[in-house]
């Protein structure tokens, strides 16, 4: 089976089945990936996330419209859509119903459209994600939107990913406490406010603009956790000339009314991007996050054959019968399951 | 790493809008631990073979009331045929009369279902196509 080098030839057979093997993590999978990952980079990565409801879905199939057929002057473009869903906790299952708001792009072959379900991941973006975008970027695709779940305040794992982060809103989501919170505004890029044609339009605008307020003239962008990529590595200076204000654009996804806008903006995010450096910051801290992603998963991993089945539940039990406690039930785990 | 999950298309082809059946189903397969990717309403055989391609699907659901599942139904066929997906295992519910069941069933599909049909019996079967 060689899927990388049809892939490379946007064989649509070979995306969908690569896919498949890096959902279900497998070794021919990732061996077929590292074929591909030198193709990479060359894509336009653009999240959607946003609370349930207020319209992801339609406004990624709008966007794909403009972005295959836009106005005068600009180029079409070829779209991979990513569309996430949640696995239940309980079953396992999912149902996934981001096309349902996208038949308008059927037929186009320039577009290639896949649901995922979460299966167990939190953030709000899959484990396999970041895969399924090399996948399409390799394919040729030059832009990839990144639909997440319904997010709440915590699922800002999308902005890792992504160059350009919409985050949209719709009428009567909250007061301007909840938009000063930490969380989902402060990953935006491209504040959407959908359903504009909704009561309360208003309002919610002046809280967005508020809270834009609070916010640092100069966007940092995403802070890594772990600890940035390190800082002799960023020559590029950013000079004031090249600021990016993080503009509040209103949208009816139903019809498509401002959607154009909303395209417009992410070109010339991605263009800024470029001219001030931001591009290759993020991109460097993009490639840091999904190694230590792979790298806890391999760990985790690694550490599990360390453990037998029965040591696992000798030690549980033990916490479960108040026994020892939590962090020392680690202790034992974390050294093959033998206290020291 | 996770496991391998049966993963399954949901459509409506043609034009009837009566989707509560359809939506059933998907609700029970998601309980029965799939991952249903359900499309909606006025699918044409194109769209459906589209999705069933881009999503690698294990399994095509098609749920029909209208009558017109002897058009509908064998150009689906053919068409996941002419992407190489021959290895889709297809799935119909809806009103059926027994003279097409027949036809259908050697025409490759799978499992018909008609009103009354227990969820658990759907699931069961699906699982049993797939892992045989």
């Amino acid at each position: 089976m060689n899927l990388a080098a049809s892939i490379l030839k946007n064989d649509r057979l070979a995306i969908a089945r690569l896919m498949s093997l890096i959902e279900n993590g497998t070794p021919e999978g990732l061996a077929e990936l590292d074929t591909l990952f030198p193709h990479t980079g060359k894509a336009h990565i653009i999240g959607v996330t946003g609370s349930p409801g207020v319209g992801k879905s339609s406004l990624v199939n709008q966007l794909a419209r403009c972005f295959r057929h836009p106005s005068q002057g600009r180029e079409p473009v070829s779209v991979g859509i990513i569309a996430v869903d949640p696995s239940s906790p309980f079953s396992g299952g999912a149902i996934l119903g981001d096309r349902v708001r996208m038949r308008d792009l059927a037929g186009d072959p320039n577009i290639f459209i896949r649901s995922m379900a979460t299966r167990g991941c939190l953030g709000g973006v899959a484990n396999a994600t970041a895969g399924l975008i090399q996948i399409l970027d390799a394919a040729g695709y030059q832009v990839i939107i990144v639909e997440t779940i319904g997010a709440g305040q915590t699922e800002v794992d999308i902005a890792r990913l992504a160059h350009t982060t919409l985050v949209i809103e719709a009428p009567g989501l909250g007061d301007d406490i909840q938009a000063i919170k930490a969380g989902i505004l402060e990953i935006a890029d491209i504040l959407v406010l959908n359903k504009a044609d909704h009561p309360g339009v208003e309002t919610a605008e002046a809280i967005l603009r508020s809270a834009l307020q609070f916010a640092p003239a100069h966007h940092p962008g995403y802070h890594h956790p772990v600890g940035d990529v390190v800082d002799s590595f960023e020559v590029e200076q950013i000079s004031n000339e090249s600021v990016w204000t993080i503009p509040i654009l209103r949208t009816i996804a139903l019809d498509g009314t401002g959607v154009e806008k909303v395209a417009e903006q992410i070109e010339l995010h991605r263009d800024y991007l470029v001219e001030s450096g931001e591009w290759a910051k993020r991109d460097r801290k993009k490639l840091q996050w999904e190694m230590e992603s792979l790298l806890q998963s391999s760990l985790m991993e690694r550490w599990r054959n360390t453990v037998t089945e029965t040591r696992y539940r000798e030690v549980l039990n033990q916490v479960i019968n108040r026994e020892i406690s939590t962090a020392q039930a680690v202790n034992i785990l974390a050294n093959g399951g033998f206290s020291q | 790493m996770s496991e391998r999950k049966i993963r399954v298309l949901m459509a409506k082809p043609g034009l009837d809008g009566h989707d509560r059946g359809a939506k059933v189903v998907a609700r029970a397969l998601r309980d029965a631990g799939m991952e249903v990717i359900y499309t909606g309403l006025r699918q044409t055989p194109e769209m459906i073979a589209e999705a069933a391609l881009q999503e690698d699907v294990d399994v095509v659901g098609l749920s029909i009331l209208s009558g017109a599942h002897m058009a509908l139904i064998p150009k689906v066929i053919e068409l996941l045929k002419a992407n190489h997906q021959e290895h889709v295992r297809v799935f119909v519910g809806g009103i059926i009369p027994d003279e097409d069941i027949l036809l259908l069933k050697q025409m490759g599909v799978v499992g018909i279902y008609g009103p009354g049909t227990t969820t658990e019996k759907i699931v069961s079967e699906i699982r049993h196509a797939i892992t045989q």
